[in-house]
């Protein structure tokens, strides 16, 4: 028997939008609206895509202090969580005791005194919740927002969109965010932020206020609405990594290429789960594989799971994404291989019904990512 | 002659004991767009039931089956070229290939138009 799957606020919507409803992370999710994937894809490229992503798991930490609930959360994740300045926002990782990755997460310091505003994946939820509040200590809760939504905008034209309705969205940095009134919809958190290589805005808000902002947005000739296949090749061609195919419990984040999100100071003096591993990998001869973008020769897609040979054609790793990339135009995929295959320019073959398919290494994104720094 | 319906989403007009294969417009609608089409050589012997082309979206690859036995004669290389005409013209110019019947026989339990609009519930 299978589980009842969830509804977001936005169900009735999407349904009336004629959205081909699908089952994601146990919810009932739109995967694409009838143009299809390749026209919601380019139509985020250039000009504004609204996405209903209320699946994520939302949560607060709380604490007596934010200092407080910065120092809780760093004994989960590598990242630099006390520096946030306020009203800042950090991508990381919550880390096993052995390196691998949890899940992927975005951690703000909350306009709220003591508190972190997190959002987490769909499809963990659940046990990072659990994760979560069983290693906080005693004075610090988590605080699930189950009855909130999450929508975002996302595209060059994002930002003239909402200006139109509150005009200091400009003022928000990349990785911030900002409490503001838009249309009629009071105190909605929005971040400068996304998961389409694109510049755009995340809006978590309440369910009946998602309703209503939905629709005026959707009102605005530069918007459409996008599904979740489309933000799949969205987020392949910007290089973003999916949880469950290019990061898991087996992943670290230094495999992962997500060095970057680990400040110097936690590189050195850890106090995260996972941080014997991570030195290692960081040391001269400790990172054995790696993750990195592929590009197929030709027009047939790779899909996950397809093996990778090196030039002499012995096994040296997986295609964890791959596809179609709309705006490349052509088949991408991403992958870890021996790090001795790594470097941008190595030759290799991907292995799809049993055609070894030559392709090569290129660098991460596929797609210029724009954000807005 | 009339056209004919599998339940495995191919639409297949017999002209001369060679049979023209295609996917239904239903099918290429659950597809979604169409990025790629892998076709047979040309001389490959099929099976009924058995993978003779592949389809790849956005999304995900799906095979295509041979309807009937026989032999690859032809295939239309103008959708490997513009994978798009799967969704424009499914059941029309986006013909994959032509299969010389060897088992003519097959044909008999395939539905007709009425039955495979009912099969797919329109």
């Amino acid at each position: 028997m299978s589980e009842t799957t969830l509804r977001t606020p936005l169900y009735d919507a999407h349904v009336g939008l004629k959205a081909r409803m699908v089952p994601f992370a146990g919810y009932d999710m739109p995967v694409q609206y009838p143009t299809g994937i390749l026209t919601e894809h380019t139509w985020t490229r250039e000009h504004a895509g609204l996405f209903d992503v209320s699946h994520m798991g939302q949560c607060f930490i709380v604490a007596e202090s934010f200092e407080r609930a910065a120092e809780a959360m760093e004994a989960l994740v590598p990242a630099d969580i006390r520096g946030l300045a306020p009203l800042q926002q950090r991508y990381s990782q919550l880390l096993a005791d052995d390196g691998g990755i949890l899940d992927d997460l975005m951690i703000s310091r909350s306009a709220y005194p003591g508190r972190l505003y997190v959002v987490v994946n769909a499809g963990r939820k659940e046990q990072d919740y659990a994760h979560i509040a069983a290693k906080l200590p005693k004075d610090v809760k988590l605080e699930r927002l189950d009855g909130e939504a999450l929508i975002a905008l996302q595209g060059p034209e994002a930002e003239a969109v909402l200006a139109a309705l509150n005009p200091e969205v400009r003022n928000i940095g990349f990785m911030y965010f900002k409490l503001l009134d838009l249309a009629g919809c009071k105190d909605v958190h929005v971040s400068r932020s996304g998961y389409t290589g694109e510049d755009g805005f995340e809006l978590s808000l309440s369910a009946a206020d998602a309703v209503k902002l939905w629709n005026v947005l959707l009102k605005d000739e530069r918007v459409k609405p996008i599904g979740l296949g489309a933000r799949d090749s969205l987020r392949l061609e910007g290089g973003l990594c999916l949880y469950g195919h290019d990061i898991d419990e087996t992943t670290s984040p230094i495999e992962a290429g997500l060095t970057w999100s680990i400040s110097k100071p936690r590189r050195e003096q850890g106090g995260f789960p996972g941080h014997t591993r991570i030195k290692n990998e960081l040391s001269n001869g400790g990172l054995k594989r790696m993750r990195v973008g592929i590009k197929p020769e030709g027009r047939l897609p790779a899909r996950e799971g397809s093996i990778i040979q090196n030039a002499a054609g012995r096994e040296i790793g997986k295609v964890t994404s791959g596809g179609f990339g709309p705006t490349v135009n052509g088949p991408i995929a991403m992958g870890y291989v021996d790090i001795a295959h790594a470097a941008p320019g190595t030759p290799l073959f991907l292995l799809v019904r049993d055609k070894a398919i030559p392709a090569s290494v290129v660098k991460l994104p596929f797609v210029p990512n724009r954000f807005k720094r | 002659m009339s056209v004919k319906f599998t339940e495995e989403h191919e639409w297949i007009t017999v002209e001369g004991g060679v049979a023209t294969v295609g996917i239904t417009t239903h099918a290429a609608e659950q597809l979604g767009d169409v990025v790629f089409v892998d076709l047979p050589a040309i001389g490959k012997k099929v099976e009924k039931g058995k993978e003779a082309a592949v389809v790849e979206s956005v999304k995900a690859a799906s095979e295509v089956y041979a309807p009937i036995d026989g032999e690859i004669v032809a295939v239309n290389t103008a959708i490997a070229d513009e994978p798009s005409l799967v969704n424009s013209d499914a059941e029309g110019g986006a013909w994959f290939m032509k299969i010389k019947i060897a088992n003519p026989s097959q044909l008999d339990s395939m539905m007709d138009r009425a039955a495979y609009d009912k099969f797919v519930g329109k």
